[in-house]
């Protein structure tokens, strides 16, 4: 069993291009000839609609394909309201996705050779697809099909899942919502019974006080919400930042306020003080729509800014001077949810407190706050019903996480290792568009589960590590290079954006809606595949809202009339909350009922020892997660993380920037590779800070391998939030190795 | 007419859009750049500030680079653009040398390539494709002479500063402080 398990590095499918560095003299040119160096201009160029799979965003844009099929640029799609014509780094660096010569270039089938060791055999579709289709069968036979688990992410996830669904499985999880957004998900729902959803309906256009609570806008590169901030600073709004970093936002912001890590709820309580107990909260809006407001007020009494003071170390003037300006422009206030929510295990809460303060602003449904956002409903095509699972993902959650609303990924790991007697045990995995070894805390446990468990099928574009894990290796077609699902996403006017292929797949990679229904073939499960091509559901839903393929084509973005009532509310408008109570719920009901605090309760958090400091980590704006380090545009622009060390620390430590260091843990953890000192201002003392995403371990990722290092690999100590099963990350403390701790010493 | 692009600093998040659409609309090779991001952090925790700028050739009035061009290679076409003629480029470097703003690189293919300030693009009446690109509109390019261009009123109410200015090329782009 073990050695089935062995971690394959994808071997030689191809050429193994050297990595060409920096101002290295390679001569590689993208177009190859050099009559095609020079620019093209765009009138020699076709424009295929699509929206982008390089982050979440999914911005439409249009990709030019020259007269010999090679895509030359991506430009943003101006009618989208995602892009407004203007893609990010890596929305215009998607072309590096399809260009990558990493790429996963056939199916892979994992063998044993004679001495016990595992390889990649390259396989036909059929080979790869009836060995899914196999395995599947035999689980659904002797476990149910429910035992067959789905690790998804993003599109391509998303076909597998109408797979499993057919198939008779929902034990599935995603990474973004117990690695993400899961906290903020259940805090806002049990507060305003609503969501946030994506993109976020933060109105930030029209916001006379936007208030980031360590969201570092500008760092992720959230299209359209790095756009409207920047028209907020043209605005001239003021911005309040609590980031322990400055941030690029807080380099932008009216007031950056430099807390403690791990300390937000005691900032959120003052504030919520600070607005109550001198009369600037939304006395009107409180009384109309919010309940609990008297717990509320006797909870924070004593949680004064000089209370908060020691805790946050922000001075309580500056407290209470940033709790009168947000009043001051309240309720036109942008208190930001924020969108990766997983910090220190009691992250609902926080969440809460945030919404709390939202609620005490009358900063909800009101313009340049949280608008009401809207989407067009796309109706299914016609197929049966799915059937019904005996157990789904949320039988794996023994009872806890009521308030979960997503499959938790940490669950379904723990419920793949017989030594934890799952009451249900989950046998084989898909897994597609999430690289697990990268993007999951404790990787032992990961580890672990994956030893466990019968088969392991990995649908992707790249060698990412997860493939290592295989027993077969499905390569996806990039999202310029197929059909997809239609997007429908919420925004201030509903509407819908096209992706089409706008060349053919390269290599013999195929489109993820292709590999799912292959494999619905061969398990009998046609009807729920009854078409030839995914277009031709697209057009079907398309029709049904009054449009066509043809006419998406050729505009790639649609949007239609708002039907659900207006982006605000109006003053003094009847509303009900879909709460228990009908009201906002400043006490949650909800919480209460499941045994948790139902006003959020600071509680102090363990601190780094001496010579330790907490690890934050964070995003840069030309990579999402671990998926781009590879991608040669981005790399161009970024090809290492940095551990971000305070001046006066590494003063202590001796380090300048540009030395190498390995980091080690509290747990002992050490990276796998060095990571480059950056001595910068911009970080706290007591933390040092890493972009997430680097210290690929797999040899065929050529450009990305061994470059900075994995801050998951640090992140052995998880706080899970009781509420909801979230994996705060945020705990973990590390310092400084100047050599490599695993160099032999010679007797 | 007077080619000049505003940078407004307080916009710029440093993504490097600009740089990988540059990159894709001229055909850049991989490992080289027409144009950049620099951050400079000054003070100390917590009284720090950033600055972040998307730099490029300056396209100077005064341009060094095109003074010491041994071939003629390096010139200045209508509305000051400074270009470079492939064809006439014997990859000597004594540009990339002279240039206070170190904005050209030696192209793998022999010659020295830089910033055009998207010379096809303009000549169309568009905007340079990093202009087009950026997420934050911190890019303001147009041309000096019209008071109604977009760089004329971005420079009009904001205060500005040039790069090196004691170097005497008179540079034409403008960082909006």
């Amino acid at each position: 069993m073990t050695s089935r398990r062995q971690f394959i590095k994808i071997s030689a499918a191809g050429v193994g291009a050297a990595t060409i560095g920096i101002n290295a003299a390679s001569g590689f040119n993208l177009f190859g000839s050099k009559d095609e160096t020079g620019p093209a201009s765009d009138e020699d160029l076709t424009p295929y609609p699509t929206y982008c799979e390089v982050c979440f965003w999914k911005c439409a844009g249009w990709a030019y394909v020259d007269k010999k099929g090679n895509i030359r640029k991506i430009i943003g799609n101006k009618k989208d309201p995602h892009s407004n014509g203007r893609l990010c780094p890596r929305g215009t660096g998607g072309i590096g996705m399809y260009y990558d010569e990493d790429r996963l270039k056939t199916p892979l089938i994992r063998e044993t050779d004679s001495e016990g060791n595992d390889y990649f055999r390259e396989a036909t579709w059929d080979e790869a697809l009836t060995k899914v289709a196999d395995k599947m069968k035999q689980i659904a036979n002797k476990y149910g099909p429910e035992a067959f688990g789905l690790f998804n992410h993003g599109n391509p996830g998303g076909h597998l899942e109408h797979l499993m669904r057919a198939y008779g499985s929902e034990t599935n999880a995603e990474p973004a919502f117990a690695q993400c957004r899961g906290p903020r998900s259940v805090a806002y729902y049990s507060t305003f019974g609503a969501y946030i959803g994506s993109p976020e309906n933060t109105d930030i256009r029209d916001t006379r006080c936007l208030v980031l609570i360590g969201s570092h806008i500008g760092e992720n590169m959230h299209n359209s919400q790095v756009q409207e901030m920047s028209q907020a600073i043209e605005n001239k709004a003021t911005i309040i930042t609590v980031d322990p970093r400055l941030s690029t936002a807080a380099g932008k912001s009216t007031f950056w306020l430099p807390i403690k890590p791990a300390t937000d709820i005691a900032l959120l309580l003052a504030w919520i003080h600070v607005l109550i107990y001198e009369n600037l909260y939304n006395k009107e809006f409180i009384d109309q729509y919010a309940f609990g407001f008297d717990l509320l007020k006797e909870h924070v009494k004593t949680m004064t800014p000089e209370w908060a003071y020691g805790i946050t170390t922000i001075e309580p003037e500056m407290i209470r001077r940033t709790a009168r300006e947000m009043a001051g422009a309240a309720p036109n206030v942008v208190i930001h949810p924020g969108r990766h929510a997983v910090w220190y295990g009691d992250d609902t809460q926080r969440e809460r407190a945030m919404a709390i303060l939202t609620a005490l602003l009358g900063a909800w449904g009101k313009r340049g706050s949280l608008y009401f956002a809207e989407k067009i409903s796309l109706p299914h095509y016609p197929q049966p019903e799915y059937p019904e699972p005996k157990w789904t993902w949320r039988d794996l959650n023994n009872g806890k996480y009521q308030l979960a609303t997503m499959g938790i990924t940490t669950e379904l790991l723990k419920a793949s290792i017989p030594e934890n007697n799952p009451k249900h045990r989950v046998r084989a995995w898909l897994v597609a568009g999430t690289n697990l070894p990268l993007s999951m805390p404790d990787k032992q446990l990961f580890k672990k589960a994956a030893d466990s468990v019968e088969f392991i099928a990995v649908m992707d574009t790249m060698p990412m590590e997860i493939t290592g894990y295989a027993d077969v290796v499905l390569p996806e077609a990039t999202y310029l290079e197929r059909y997809d699902f239609l997007r429908a996403s919420q925004n201030r006017i509903p509407n819908v954006a096209l992706r089409m292929p706008a060349v053919e797949p390269k290599y013999d990679s195929k489109p993820g809606w292709w590999i799912s229904k292959k494999i619905g073939e061969k398990l009998g499960l046609d009807e729920y595949f009854n078409y030839n091509d995914y277009s031709e559901v697209i057009d079907w839903q398309l029709k049904q809202i009054g449009t066509s393929l043809e006419e998406m084509k050729k505009i790639g973005v649609k949007s239609f009339p708002r039907t659900e009532g207006p982006l605000y509310l109006a003053d003094g408008e009847d509303f009900e909350f879909n709460t228990n109570s009908g009201k906002i719920e400043l006490y949650s009901t909800d919480l209460a009922d499941a045994g948790f605090d139902p006003i959020p309760v600071y509680k102090k958090h363990p601190e780094p020892p001496p010579n330790f400091y907490r690890l934050i980590y964070g995003r840069a704006p030309m990579h999402t997660f671990s998926r781009t380090s590879n991608n040669h545009n981005l790399w161009d622009l970024m090809n290492e993380n940095n551990v971000w060390i305070n001046p006066k620390i590494a003063d202590i430590w001796e380090l300048k920037s540009g030395d190498f260091v390995w980091l080690k843990n509290q747990d002992n953890a050490v990276t796998t590779f060095p990571v480059k000192v950056r001595v910068t201002e911009r970080i706290r003392w007591d933390s040092v800070y890493m972009v997430h995403g680097f210290g690929h371990s797999d040899k065929k990722l050529s450009r990305a391998y061994g470059r900075g290092a994995s801050d998951e690999e640090m992140i052995t100590n998880v706080m899970i939030d009781p509420i909801m099963g979230g994996t705060g990350m945020r705990g973990n403390f590390v310092t400084f190795l100047k050599e490599d701790p695993r160099k032999e010493v010679k007797a | 007419m007077r080619y000049a692009m505003a940078i407004d600093t307080k916009k710029c998040v440093g993504c490097g859009d600009c740089v990988v659409a540059c990159q894709t609309e001229n055909n850049v090779p991989h490992g080289y750049c027409r144009d950049w991001i620099v951050e400079n952090v000054s003070g100390s925790y917590p009284s720090v500030q950033i600055e972040l700028r998307s730099e490029r050739c300056n396209h100077c009035d005064n341009a060094p680079c095109v003074r010491c061009c041994p071939t003629g290679a390096s010139h200045i076409v209508e509305g000051g653009i400074v270009l470079v003629t492939h064809d006439e480029c014997i990859g000597c470097g004594a540009c990339i040398e002279s240039c206070p703003y170190d904005a050209r690189y030696p192209h793998p293919e022999g010659y020295v390539d830089k910033c055009t300030f998207c010379k096809h693009r303009v000549d169309k009446g568009q905007n340079p494709a990093c202009v087009d690109v950026c997420p934050t509109h911190c890019l303001h390019f147009g041309d000096l002479d019209d008071p109604n261009s977009d760089v004329s009123k971005a420079l009009k109410n904001r205060k500005w500063k040039v790069l090196a200015p004691e170097a005497g090329t008179e540079p034409q782009l403008y960082f909006l402080t």
